[in-house]
């Protein structure tokens, strides 16, 4: 951890290889400043062979002016969960300037990573560029949720810019960036924006069965949709009045089709 | 460049099939979501910054000649609805009909070589707007007001909206819709520089989920 400039710079990071033995070893599990990592118990989600993670936010961040980052590189055939302990609360800097989370994902031929942190949310007042890069060789699987929610409940919310850049095989497969918030482009919280919405969230499945097989696109009630990719992969997008009734929506697709 | 074929090219009368979608302005309006002119103007500048962004992007990465395999991929990856998708490719194909009539030349029959079932609209606007002799910032300029004057045009016959009020509404955006047509002109410049992850990808995740809703519809005025 380096307190560069405003604001502090951690990046925590994570390797997981095959151990040859049909589990998952972790040659690499370093947490750096607020980002602490914890090896858990395999709960079986990741299938037989899994390691299991949890990001715990020591201290609340990100502040505006820091810089986080966590890394995770998954070897040939790994299988890892990583969850976290608690949602990430944005908060605003004493100077105004924005605060960046960066996650980057490189998984190996075979590797499989189920990723599933606790909302995002973005607190009246804060200004945070979210940037989560994913990259998947061409038999790769990939479990991703992204939740997103406006302000603690009955406050406005800050200023948050979310991309999310999946490539599988060098080829880009997902590039999406949404903002919202005081300050974003106009009509973000409209008819073609979020609507007054103040929950949001994404689960993106990527499997090379779907090549074959991809789930049928199509509504999942009013606010959500399942819609197959251009390549091997599906994306459920949702909103939801708030963070609780968004994880249902999430919950029952993971459940329904057993992803 | 040529003022007139600009004129030409984003004319609603040329026959590129856009009169067809209402850019997801029927299921707004059957949501109850664009009620009248004012709602229609804020679907309209939410519609201009994300859809209408990355479509001006592509079109103008496209009109200073960029890959146009690589900007359709890219254009795949920023529409993840497959609904939305399928549009796109069916109005690339109907617009490379029109332009390949319109503005002979050979990036144009690359072009439907390569894609025999249609690349993605903005992809073949931005290679028109090339034969046609105009620059990437009008091809930018194309897109972002053909992601408005649809969803206008579209709620004026869906909801008897008054013309006039329709046409006040893409006034009003002129300023923005000017700005965003310069960000993806600037943008394409970067893709030239740094592949087509510099080119814009902003989203609207309501647009994505009505547009799967819309499309299983039984029956529906426009087809996206």
């Amino acid at each position: 951890m380096a307190a560069a400039g405003a604001g502090l710079r951690a990046t925590a990071r994570i390797r997981a290889v095959a151990d040859g033995r049909g589990g998952t070893a972790l040659p690499l599990l370093a947490g750096e400043g607020p980002l602490a990592l914890r090896r858990t118990r395999s709960t079986g989600a990741g299938g037989a062979g899994g390691a299991s993670v949890t990001l715990v936010g020591a201290m609340s961040a990100p502040l505006g002016g820091d810089h986080l980052a966590v890394e995770a590189e998954l070897g040939p055939g790994a299988r890892l969960t990583v969850g976290s302990a608690a949602a990430t609360l944005a908060l605003p800097g004493r100077d105004g300037a924005p605060a960046r989370y960066g996650t980057r994902l490189v998984l190996a031929e075979g590797a499989a990573l189920r990723w599933l942190p606790e909302p995002l949310v973005s607190v009246r007042r804060s200004d945070l560029r979210v940037h989560t890069r994913v990259e998947l060789a061409p038999t790769a699987r990939l479990l991703l949720r992204e939740e997103q929610v406006l302000g603690r409940a009955g406050e406005e919310p800050g200023l948050l810019r979310s991309r999310l850049t999946v490539s599988l095989g060098g080829r880009p497969l997902l590039d999406q960036e949404l903002a919202c918030g005081p300050g974003a482009p106009g009509g973000w919280d409209g008819p073609a924006g979020l609507a007054g919405h103040r929950a949001l969230g994404q689960l993106l499945v990527v499997d090379p069965r779907f090549a074959e097989h991809p789930p049928p696109a199509g509504p999942l009630g009013d606010l959500a949709a399942v819609t197959p990719l251009a390549g091997p992969a599906v994306l459920v997008t949702a909103l939801a009045p708030d963070a609780l009734r968004l994880r249902a929506v999430l919950d029952a697709a993971i459940r329904d089709h057993d992803w | 460049m040529s003022r007139a074929a600009l004129l030409v090219l984003a004319d609603g009368r040329f026959p590129a099939g856009g009169h067809a979608h209402s850019g997801g302005a029927e299921a707004a309006v059957r949501a109850g979501r664009i009620h009248d002119a004012a709602s229609l103007e804020a679907f309209c500048r939410g519609r201009l910054h994300t859809a209408g962004l990355v479509a001006a992007g592509l079109a103008a990465a496209a009109a200073l000649g960029l890959d146009s395999v690589e900007l359709d991929a890219a254009a795949d990856a920023r529409t993840p609805s497959p609904a939305l998708r399928a549009a796109a490719r069916r109005l690339g194909r109907q617009l490379l009909r029109a332009a390949r009539a319109t503005w002979p030349a050979p990036e144009l029959e690359a072009l439907a070589a390569a894609f025999p079932r249609g690349a993605h609209q903005p992809v073949v606007l931005g290679v028109t707007a090339r034969a046609a002799g105009l620059q990437p910032l009008d091809a930018a300029h194309v897109a972002a007001y053909e992601s408005v004057g649809g969803p206008a045009t579209a709620t004026v016959r869906l909801l008897g909206l008054d013309p006039f009020e329709a046409s006040g509404v893409l006034a009003r955006l002129a300023p923005v819709l000017d700005a965003v047509a310069e960000e993806a002109a600037a943008a394409a410049l970067a893709a030239r520089r740094d592949g087509p992850t510099a080119l814009p990808a902003a989203s609207s995740p309501l647009l994505d989920i009505s547009a799967e809703a819309h499309a299983s519809w039984p029956v529906r005025l426009f087809a996206s």
